[in-house]
């Protein structure tokens, strides 16, 4: 028993680890065919990690992307694609924003209220699809992608100044205003002024409450094997339509947390540069975490390891590219060896069981000799 | 015992991280050159931490780069350049400026509107470094700069050429992304067409919606809408819309109607030299000279701050001429000539939203 478990460790470890290196020896390759020095590169990169304040931003990214992946990851599970979790966040961000701002309340209560109504917003947001899908069978990637498109479409005009928006005299922003300090999550300060996210915490706690709820709860088992086969789970008695709802609801509502971090604790405010595209890694991430939360955590911090890390390129001599491209290189990778290792995984197993069948049985014949 | 181990490796894993951070020994990106450049001298490098599209956009950001080139060659001084990542957030400008300055670039100078919020809390912490920022006034302070167009002035002076120089009466305008900014360069240029033709229609399009930025960088969008807009019987169309514009310039060129380009004088441009003969004017914005003023103000020792504004008066928006048919239009240069003096005589107040 003990030996089946370590041949599944190493076949876990075996997808990611294949697909790094791959996607590095493949950067390598791509760098060195474009006449730029395939190394160097790589060591400004890790150098940059070694400072402090990098290292911070990495950390902070590595939390927003932690809570999108998330989002991701609870889709996956129950075999749905939700790609729209960049709209969700996007929206929940800013509904959030505007919230937070136009009331004033005390400390931890204002924080509360403007979680709460981004989890709503992005439960609502993602529910839409959820509804779509459970009632009339629409695939939720595409209405995933179009409801993306409505929120940016939407967005831009909630934060027209005739709407939510405001546009602070003298700038060419947008924003929604303002969250008063009472709103702020409160950050951990290292060194001189170098902020670690609240948030940030609260979104790795997160990871444990997923692997909690996934893991150990009847409904983490029905989600699990609905996303197996929905069919035997409906079978079993498992109300396959209220797992879609209910999974695509939880999936918006985390993916609304992700904006938390940036809102809370650093932009205070939503406005026209707020990130996009934050929902798109984050399928990165869960992808090549294998929808783990040790697996997410650790791909989240290498892919904001690669952001940030890459930034510092330019002032090298390097174009800064070379980091989407090693991210670009990852996701193929991810995919071929993923599956590669599932093939020879399957094999594996296989010939073990025609194996210890063939032992057992005459391992069994023998016994029956001796009995007889 | 093994959900234990597990829970155990999570835990393990965010403090490691945690700790990793904080017990690092307080090494900083920018410590290495920060004592050097200090102690060698005050201001004798500047910095551009340049707007999405970065250098090479053809527009904004190469205007930019021209004034840091200009200072570079006229006052012997040392250039830094940063460029953004898509989808980064406020976190990421601030280390930028936070590294530009403390590696003891003066001054260091945001492109773009969205530097607003990373240049006030960078510029708290930097007291004797200059920050310039450019398209945006809410942030003020002693030591920063905001170096603002009046790009609706420009706009209407387009708007005048480009009403006398239709004939069916009908003209259009197409901006890169709905944002304030764009709609100034909108605002202008309509009122400069209902001033001299009344009976005039514009027509207005937009490419994208902000947040997504792509309605200035994507040609074929501003291709598509360029020709929407010719069959709808427009015959001159105004493009404020970044690299975008070009796809713009190409499709109301190759239709043999009057485009009109924006930012830099387009007309001169090499990429576009093909059209060049419809380009009837661009509306020019000095981002160059306005960036290598503050350099000169920096090592003059008298560095700039509060709201330098170029407008008409100062030629930091403008109409090119570079094109021979728009000089042979006596009429249309009458007209822009009498409304360019009206406007800096005020006797015109040009409205900045539409």
């Amino acid at each position: 028993m003990k030996k089946f478990d370590k041949d599944k460790v190493l076949l876990a470890i075996a997808g990611p680890a294949l697909a790094l290196v791959s996607a590095f020896l493949l950067t390598m390759i791509v760098l060195a065919a474009s006449g730029v020095d395939p190394i160097d590169p790589l060591r400004v990169m890790i150098d940059q990690a070694s400072y402090e304040d990098v290292q911070v931003l990495i950390l902070n990214q590595a939390g927003i992307y932690y809570l999108a992946a998330l989002a991701v990851a609870i889709g996956f599970r129950m075999n749905l694609f939700n790609i729209g979790v960049d709209g969700q966040y996007r929206l929940a961000a800013m509904i959030s924003a505007v919230v937070g701002a136009s009331v004033s309340l005390p400390g931890p209560l204002h924080v509360a209220l403007i979680v709460l109504v981004a989890m709503v917003t992005g439960a609502f947001w993602s529910g839409i699809a959820g509804v779509l899908k459970a009632k009339r069978g629409v695939s939720e990637v595409v209405s995933t992608i179009m409801l993306n498109a409505i929120a940016t479409a939407l967005i831009a005009w909630l934060i027209l100044p005739k709407n939510l928006g405001v546009q602070p005299p003298g700038s060419n922003d947008l924003t929604t205003g303002d969250i008063p300090e009472s709103g702020w999550f409160p950050a951990l300060t290292i060194g001189d002024g170098l902020e670690v996210y609240g948030f940030t915490f609260v979104a790795f706690a997160l990871g444990v409450v997923y692997w909690f709820v996934l893991n150990r709860t009847r409904f983490g088992f029905d989600l699990r094997a609905t996303g197996a086969s929905e069919s035997a789970a409906q079978a079993s008695g498992v109300d396959a339509k209220k797992m879609i709802m209910t999974s695509m609801l939880i999936s918006g509502a985390v993916a609304g947390l992700a904006g938390m971090p940036l809102l809370l604790g650093e932009s205070h405010t939503y406005n026209l540069s707020f990130p996009v595209g934050i929902g798109f890694t984050g399928i990165t991430i869960a992808l090549l975490g294998r929808n783990s939360p040790i697996g997410i955590f650790f791909a989240a911090l290498l892919i904001a390891f690669i952001d940030k890390a890459s930034a510092g390129l330019d002032t090298a001599g390097y174009a800064k590219e070379i980091g989407t491209i090693m991210q670009g290189l990852i996701v193929i990778a991810v995919v071929v060896s993923y599956e590669l290792v599932r093939r020879y995984g399957i094999r594996r197993q296989q010939q073990k069981v025609g194996q210890e069948l063939a032992a057992g049985h005459a391992l069994k014949t023998d016994n029956k000799e001796v009995a007889a | 015992m093994r959900r234990i181990t597990r829970i155990a490796t999570v835990g393990i894993a965010s403090a490691a991280l945690a700790l990793s951070a904080t017990a690092c020994g307080g090494k900083k990106s920018s410590d290495s050159t920060a004592s050097s450049s200090e102690s060698s001298s005050s201001s004798k490098s500047a910095a551009i931490a340049y707007d999405i599209g970065g250098r090479g956009d053809q527009s904004f950001n190469d205007a930019a780069f021209a004034g840091l080139e200009k200072a570079q060659k006229d006052l012997k001084i040392k250039g830094a350049e940063a460029e953004p990542s898509e989808g980064e957030s406020e976190a990421d400008k601030v280390q930028r400026l936070t590294e530009l300055a403390r590696k003891g670039n003066n001054p260091v100078i945001g492109v773009g509107f969205a530097y607003a919020p990373a240049i006030k809390k960078v510029a708290a912490k930097f007291p004797n470094t200059t920050f310039g920022l450019i398209d945006d006034t809410s942030v003020q302070d002693k030591n920063i700069a905001n170096l603002v167009f009046n790009e609706e002035q420009g706009s209407y002076l387009a708007g005048v050429a480009a009403a006398k120089a239709s004939k069916s009466g009908k003209v259009g305008f197409i901006g890169g992304v709905e944002v304030p900014l764009i709609k100034k360069f909108e605002a202008g240029f309509t009122q400069g067409v209902k001033d001299t033709n009344p009976n005039a229609e514009v027509l207005s399009a937009y490419l994208t919606q902000p947040p997504d930025f792509s309605g200035f960088a994507k040609p074929d969008l501003g291709k598509a809408t360029a020709q929407g807009q010719l069959a709808k019987g427009a015959d001159v169309i105004y493009a404020a819309a970044g690299l975008a514009g070009s796809g713009a310039i190409e499709a109301t060129a190759t239709a043999g109607k009057w485009a009109i380009g924006v930012d830099s004088d387009q007309y001169n441009q090499a990429g576009l030299s093909k059209y060049k003969d419809k380009i009837l004017t661009s509306v020019t914005k000095d981002v160059q000279d306005s960036v290598y003023n503050l350099i000169k103000s920096v090592e003059d020792g008298k560095p700039q701050t509060g709201e330098i504004r170029y407008g008409l008066d100062k030629d930091g928006v403008g109409l090119a001429d570079s094109n021979p048919a728009y000089k042979q239009m006596t009429d249309v240069t009458a007209a822009v000539e009498k409304a360019k003096a009206d406007i800096i005589a005020k006797k015109i107040t040009v409205k900045t939203a539409p």
